[in-house]
């Protein structure tokens, strides 16, 4: 049995192409590519990336228009129902919009743009993203947001560090995030949102493989599941 | 009959932009700016004309798009 994935594509999303590549690299399977206005999803999926990009436009708020596009209800069903669900840097800024995780992305502390390659320390091995890293693992990989200064009040960053649900930090913090936070998981470890990109470090023709680890950590879990 | 929402940072969030205007008026030589906060007005024309029902459906409107009610404030304004 092959893993399902599927890819949302919204609008403004560009970094579709570059996720559904590293999922086939690691399923074996080319995931289905879904439009946003869609209201269903295809059946037997194990998997649906929200990918990066600037969607809408950016309008209102990073993330908001998509978060309440037709597709998203059939994702919050989905994920409802224990589905996996990986949003990356856009895709994150979706998920919080859509409630599926808590907290919001806000402007970086700099008010600059950046597009760079990052140090990230993993700090859970205890999901099925990040199963095949190393806990306290430092892994490089790109940055590349506008909005990616992760806002957590005093409580629910005590809850995130007591579960366990810190993903990835950063090193070196470029944009402000609480507690140096890149990537956050869900209540059930199974929606993680991140703003660097493990898709754009995904093969030695793009600079490093650091990225790859994440792909193959989920056909893993996901296949045997 | 018109709506005005204003949306803006709740207190306590840090709110990089009004820092960066706040500096930009200290450099053009305002002084005694103790804090600059940016937001944004959205205008909204409705069919609507009884403001009570007017005002229940835009504060629905913030709930569910308009405002982030995580790191956001609203308030709503009717002009007849």
């Amino acid at each position: 049995m092959t893993v399902k994935a599927a890819v949302i594509v919204f609008p403004g999303s560009n970094c579709d192409r570059d996720l559904a590549v590293a999922f086939k690299d690691a399923t074996g399977r080319a995931p289905e590519m879904i439009w946003h206005k869609e209201t269903s999803l295809p059946a037997g999926l194990d998997v649906i990336g929200i990918p990066g990009g600037f969607s809408f436009g950016d309008y209102l708020r990073c993330g908001a228009i998509a978060a309440r596009s037709p597709i998203m209800r059939a994702v919050a069903d989905f994920a409802a129902r224990g589905g996996h669900v990986l949003g990356i840097c856009n895709g994150f800024q979706v998920l919080t919009e859509t409630g599926l995780l808590p907290g919001a992305l806000m402007r970086n502390a700099g008010l600059k743009f950046i597009c760079k390659d990052v140090d990230l320390t993993v700090r859970t091995t205890d999901s099925a993203f990040t199963a095949a890293y190393e806990k306290g693992q430092h892994i490089r990989i790109p940055v590349a947001h506008h909005d990616g200064n992760y806002l957590a009040d005093a409580e629910l960053l005590k809850r995130l560090r007591g579960e366990d649900r810190i993903a990835f930090t950063y090193d070196d913090n470029p944009n402000g995030s609480v507690a140096d936070i890149a990537g956050i998981l869900s209540e059930n470890r199974r929606v993680l949102g991140m703003m660097p990109h493990p898709e754009r470090m995904n093969d030695a023709t793009l600079g490093g493989r650091d990225g790859a680890p994440l792909f193959h950590s989920l056909a893993k879990a996901l296949v045997s599941a | 009959m018109k709506a005005r929402v204003f949306v803006t940072l709740k207190q306590g969030v840090l709110d990089p932009q009004g820092e960066a205007v706040r500096h930009s008026l200290l450099a053009l030589g305002f002084d005694g700016i103790n804090s600059v906060r940016q937001g944004k007005v959205i205008e909204l024309d409705l069919a609507e004309d009884d403001a009570g029902r007017a005002e229940a459906v835009v504060r629905e409107m913030c709930e569910k798009l308009l405002a982030n009610t995580v790191i956001e404030d609203y308030r709503v304004e009717l002009m007849p």
